[in-house]
């Protein structure tokens, strides 16, 4: 049975609904992460599962038990603030120590309680120091061990990384993702950045307008959207929308209206409504001079009309003879050419059916 | 090119003028106070010449010996101390709920509510201290209900007015606002979302109060404090209009030597005395509270 489940909770503000009916179950020991963009209810979703907002409707469980009798400091569930929240009078110690305090831990055990957490944030020796003589990654630790130490159930991080420069961020990820292994506690991450979600998480829960549009482990929600949402946000992609125009052998045509007949692989979905859309990562796009593309299932003409280059890749953008602009990004090759084409320049693209995605709808 | 003015004269020209207020009306006269602590008094009130007829200087320690020698003074310190520091803690208990609530208070009816706590400072501090006088006049409403009260238990009726009570409660009265406005001026800082960490972490309403607004409160805690109890312990109008003869504080008495026994000596010796007793207190609180604050810092607390 999942650890925590979410059935059915919306959240009203005024007229407003800031989280519409989402049902979630998450299992124990994952690392789970909301992902969205701004104003689409993950705070609010987070500060519900903590105690801090009481849901209009539905149920929130954790272990089976329903959490709306229990105050937020009844609850088995520690957040980890995006301002870090660290009492400003209290050294690092003095913080982690505090909810040992709170839970009646023998006053003999908290020391070494609070070097275990400092030793797992790698923050050993920073025991005496207040929060203002620490840098923003050391103060985002020390929440995170001061959140831990008690060995929650659940832990909620909030957009625990967004002060952080992008260095920082990076590091902090790959210490989030060891440290969860470590602890083997549940991670609830919120985020708006859809990079960090795919690197951190086992699963990731995609909200747009206060709904889940997708819940999906992170290398099947970027290659196996369910909706134009979900395709649109996680990294870059041609969506390219029509009508449907057939359905045969597994392979569906979609009539771009300023492009062309676009074949796809259906992968299990069914064509039940007479628009379509499919996704096509630029990736997955390929690139050639004139009268050298090999016969593809999607074969058409166009001329670069810019690009950005990136070091590693190059994006292009491609404007078709009907006037449908795609992006196909190209690899660099290492000998330091780093261009394939000029603006203007005419190309062919093409790609397999099999490398786009069949959106219902 | 323009050549940019050297910074120490921004400095001083910022620094300067409440530098020369302070030397001018702060320093010159407690070194003055210095100075007449150590001479005699004249036959008709002031100072005898410094310089006598026989050409000898006149200075002497008459007005210190005289104070350490006669314990009358040391108890009306002692007691001037122990009303200040009532007057003080009656306006922290008081104080402190008042400033939550205003701090707490949407910011719209804030300013309403500030407004009213120094709405007394509208009217004159004398014709305030006065309306005590009929607040608590033996023929008010209040002395009658509790002597009426008293009577029910076969106790004598007792006066209100001209008694310590009478004198602590406009001392508290008088001082509240100035507990009431730094509380305010320091709650109104404090960070939610570190009461929401605290609650997160497993703290009651109690232990939030007690480990983190209180601790975070305590820079107004000691500016309330030093704004309530230096003025209280050297104050003489209040005891003058509603004490009794025992009510007498350390401020009646200096102001007893200047106008009254024009002992302007000793006055001074008084008047100094009460200074650097006011500011050993502000220190040694200060030094406490700093110890206090680390020891709740460090969780040993
Ligand atoms: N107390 C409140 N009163 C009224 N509206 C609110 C309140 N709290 C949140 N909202 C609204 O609910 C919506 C969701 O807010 P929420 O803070 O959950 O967004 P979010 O997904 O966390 O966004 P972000 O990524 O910007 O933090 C927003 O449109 C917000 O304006
Ligand atoms: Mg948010």
């Amino acid at each position: 049975m999942a650890l925590l489940e979410i059935q059915d909770v919306t959240r009203r503000f005024g007229d407003f609904t800031a989280v519409d009916k989402v049902s979630l179950s998450i299992r124990a020991g994952e690392f789970f992460t909301l992902l969205g963009p701004s104003g689409c209810g993950k705070t609010t979703l987070l500060r519900m599962i903590a105690g801090f907002d009481v849901p209009d409707g539905g149920a929130i469980l954790l272990d089976g038990e329903d959490l709306a009798q229990r105050p937020p400091e009844g609850r088995p569930v520690r957040t980890v603030f995006q301002s870090y929240a660290l009492f400003p009078h209290m050294t690092v110690q003095g913080n982690i120590a505090f909810p040992l305090k709170m839970a009646r831990t023998p006053a003999a055990d908290i020391p070494a309680k609070v070097e275990e957490a400092l030793a797992d944030v790698r923050l050993t020796g920073f025991g005496k120091r207040f929060p203002h003589e620490l840098s923003g990654g050391q103060r985002q630790r020390v929440a995170i061990a001061r959140a831990l130490v008690t060995h929650p159930t659940v832990l909620l991080l909030d957009e625990p990384l967004a002060a952080l420069d992008a260095k920082l961020r990076e590091e902090m990820q790959i210490e989030l993702i060891n440290l969860q292994k470590e602890v083997g506690i549940t991670f609830i991450y919120v985020t708006h950045d859809q990079t960090e979600a795919l690197a951190l998480s086992h699963r990731i829960a995609v909200m747009n307008k206060g709904r889940v549009e997708q819940i999906d482990e992170p290398d099947r929600l970027y290659g196996l959207p369910r909706t134009r949402f979900v395709a649109e946000f996680i990294g870059t992609c041609n969506l390219l929308t029509g009508p449907v125009t057939g359905s045969a052998d597994g392979v569906v045509t979609v009539d771009v209206p300023d492009l062309g007949p676009v074949r796809v692989s259906a992968q299990g979905a069914q064509a039940t409504r007479p628009e379509g859309a499919v996704a096509v990562r630029p990736e997955k796009v390929r690139l050639h001079a004139p009268g050298s593309a090999p016969a593809r299932d999607n074969h058409f003409t166009g001329a670069v009309t810019g690009f950005l280059y990136q070091g590693d890749v190059t994006v292009y953008m491609v404007r078709s003879e009907r006037g449908h602009t795609l992006e196909a990004l190209l690899a660099n090759s290492g000998s330091g050419l780093a261009k394939f084409f000029e603006v203007g320049d005419a190309v062919e693209l093409s790609w397999p059916a099999d490398a786009g995605h069949f959106i219902d709808g | 090119m323009h050549k940019r003015a050297p910074a120490w004269l921004g400095k001083w020209l910022v620094s300067g003028p409440p530098l020369l207020y302070l030397v001018v009306f702060f320093a010159v006269p407690s070194l003055i106070m210095v100075l007449a602590s150590f001479r005699t008094p004249g036959e008709f009130g002031g100072l005898a010449p410094l310089v006598d007829e026989s050409g000898a200087v006149d200075l002497t320690l008459d007005s210190y010996t005289r104070l350490l020698s006669e314990p009358l003074y040391a108890e009306i310190f002692v007691k001037s101390f122990w009303y200040a520091l009532v007057t003080t803690v009656v306006c922290l208990v008081l104080a402190y709920p008042l400033a939550t609530l205003i701090a707490k208070s949407e910011r719209r009816h804030r300013d309403l509510l500030l407004l009213l706590v120094i709405l007394p400072f509208w009217s004159n501090f004398l014709i305030r201290v006065y309306a005590w006088m009929i607040i608590l006049g033996p023929n008010a409403a209040l002395a009658r209900a509790v002597n009426g009260v008293l009577a029910l238990f076969g106790h004598e009726p007792v006066p209100l007015l001209f008694s310590a009570f009478a004198v602590l409660v406009c001392l508290v009265y008088v001082h509240l606002p100035f507990m009431v406005l730094p509380l305010y001026a320091n709650l109104e800082k404090h960070d939610q979302s570190l009461l929401d960490a605290a609650q997160d972490l497993g703290a009651s309403a109690w232990q939030r109060f007690w480990r983190i607004t209180f601790p975070l409160s305590l820079p107004g805690v000691y500016a309330g404090s030093a704004l309530v109890f230096i003025p209280a312990f050297g104050i003489f109008a209040i005891p003058d209009i509603l004490g009794g003869p025992d009510d007498s504080l350390i401020g009646n008495v200096i102001k007893q030597q200047f106008l009254e026994t024009r002992d302007w000596p000793f006055g001074s010796v008084l008047s100094l005395v009460l200074t650097v007793l006011a500011l050993a207190l502000a220190g040694l609180a200060a030094w406490i509270g700093q110890r206090g604050v680390g020891r709740l810092a460090s969780g040993d607390a």
